[in-house]
């Protein structure tokens, strides 16, 4: 049994990350329709019709709707009662290797030493994995591929604790225009608050698994916060590819971990437009889950 | 806004100075991926004088790393589109200098470097839309050659066949303009009002 549902786990997984790279989620899917409704700039809509059209023909063609498919990070959720659970790890591994040999993957893992790239998309700390141990008997796992180019204008800032609201959106705001066309706006900003720098860039990296576009933090007074924060994003004019237009962002998220008395850390993370993530479940008799709702799926 | 169909290797450079930012230009001929250790050594070879494996005088010089399948002897472009330019922005005067490339393709803008490049040597600079491999996919007839398979898939020198390469927007053009320093300036005089 365990021999077999390692392949079905396998199997599982790859689908997973094939999904991921030629697919996108339904909630990005409206919100680039929404801007394209709402975009004034002739340019500018000229930009995301592309973008959409882009889309399509990647989840009709099973196409890696970007080539830079990431450095690969998952997300990993193990039932206490699922069984193989010290494999999951090494199952992963092997995923990542068979997706990048069947060219579904870009291989990106470099040594930063000697600039050797392994070819496979496995490395020291690489694929990246964030574990957690849950009630049940399903393993869950995420992938959501991660690209150099929104990587790239990442931020991380220790601010003064008694002052950290307000230098949240200011150092946002620095670090949107700062970015400007290099994360492939429209973009899709995260941020969290932690004591320590590290959660402060686990919270904010999570939001991509957690969050859906347009749904806000649950403390109203957060909520708020992304909205004001979202509108004044929207408001400088950098637009789609950066071209000029309306639309910057497709929205910002913001939350928090608890903090120590004198830190007040803010992680600013983007996403490209095209935010990819796709997730499976498999239970301990080898039943596969998916959520066939949670994507866009062409005509 | 004016549309230019343009045929590489570019007989006549003359065509590049009529190029204004914001008008498109479709791609046909030969376009030379390179990108971040390819650009570094690229640049260190023709400053010791040494020849590229590929001459790239009136060529493109595209900012992508695709993702290939080997089929059989062939390379098969799987995915290709524009990396993140800026991180170019270093090398890109050298370049142009040192080996005539004529346009540069890529995403997300450059900086004073390309400026400078584009002015002093007529070259244009030019995007496609970032995560839109699957259409640009399209107009790849095939891989001529690969160099520098050592720096890994990614960051080879991939020499490519293009038909129809585009729409692609020109961001700098040969009088340095710079369709992104006009936005972000605009953009940076926006949060200045707003912290």
């Amino acid at each position: 049994m365990s021999i077999e549902l390692e392949n079905i786990v396998q199997k599982a997984i790859l689908e997973a990350i094939e999904t991921a790279v030629t697919r996108v989620p339904r909630d990005v899917w409206n919100a680039l329709n929404n801007a394209y409704q709402r975009e004034q700039c002739e340019r500018a809509k000229e930009v995301l019709r592309t973008m959409i059209e882009s889309v399509r023909v990647a989840a009709k063609e099973r196409i890696p709707l970007c080539q830079d498919t990431g450095l690969p990070v998952f997300y990993i959720e193990i039932g206490e009662q699922f069984p193989i659970k010290r494999r999951v790890l090494e199952i992963v591994k092997s995923c990542v290797r068979k997706a990048t040999e069947l060219g579904i993957l870009r291989p990106n893992a470099v040594d930063p030493v000697t600039n050797r790239n392994s070819g496979d998309n496995t490395g020291r700390y690489v694929p990246i994995t964030e574990v957690s141990i849950v009630d049940g008997d399903r393993l869950r796992v995420t992938y959501i591929p991660k690209g150099g180019g929104s990587e790239y204008v990442s931020r991380l800032y220790m601010v003064s604790p008694t002052r950290g609201f307000e230098e949240l959106v200011k150092r946002v705001l620095e670090a949107v225009v700062d970015a400007g066309p290099k994360p492939c706006p429209p973009t899709i900003v995260a941020v969290g608050i932690g004591g320590t720098a590290d959660i402060a860039e686990k919270v904010s990296r999570r939001l991509f698994v957690e969050r859906r576009v347009g749904e806000r933090h649950r403390d109203s007074r957060v909520g708020e916060l992304e909205v004001k924060l979202l509108e004044k994003i929207n408001s400088l004019g950098i637009g789609p590819a950066g071209l000029g237009g309306s639309v910057t962002a497709l929205d910002l998220w913001i939350d928090y971990g608890y903090r120590h008395p004198a830190t007040f850390a803010i992680a600013i993370t983007f996403s490209c437009w095209a935010l990819r993530r796709a997730s499976i479940e498999v239970d301990r008799y080898g039943h596969i889950y998916r959520d066939p709702l949670d994507f866009w799926e062409p005509p | 806004m004016a549309v230019f169909r343009i045929e590489l290797p570019i007989e006549n450079r003359g065509v590049l100075k009529e190029m204004r930012v914001g008008d498109t230009v479709y791609i046909t001929g030969t376009v030379v991926t390179l990108r971040d250790l390819g650009h570094r050594r690229a640049v260190e070879m023709l400053k010791r004088g040494e020849k590229l494996p590929v001459d790239l005088r009136g060529l493109a010089v595209f900012h992508a790393g695709p993702i290939v399948r080997r089929v059989g002897e062939e390379w098969k472009i799987v995915s290709i589109g524009p990396t993140t330019s800026a991180r170019m922005d270093i090398y890109v005067y050298d370049l142009v200098k040192l080996s005539g490339v004529a346009l540069i393709v890529g995403k997300g803008g450059m900086g004073v470097n390309a400026r400078r490049a584009c002015r002093e040597f007529g070259a244009v600079y030019v995007e496609l839309v970032g995560g839109t491999a699957p259409l640009i996919t399209k107009a790849i007839r095939g891989v001529e050659a690969v160099y520098w398979l050592d720096l890994g898939v990614p960051e080879a020198m991939w020499v490519l066949r293009v038909e129809n390469l585009g729409p692609a927007i020109v961001t700098i053009d040969t009088e340095g303009r710079d369709l992104h320093e006009e936005v972000m300036s605009r953009a940076y005089e926006v949060v200045k009002s707003l912290v």
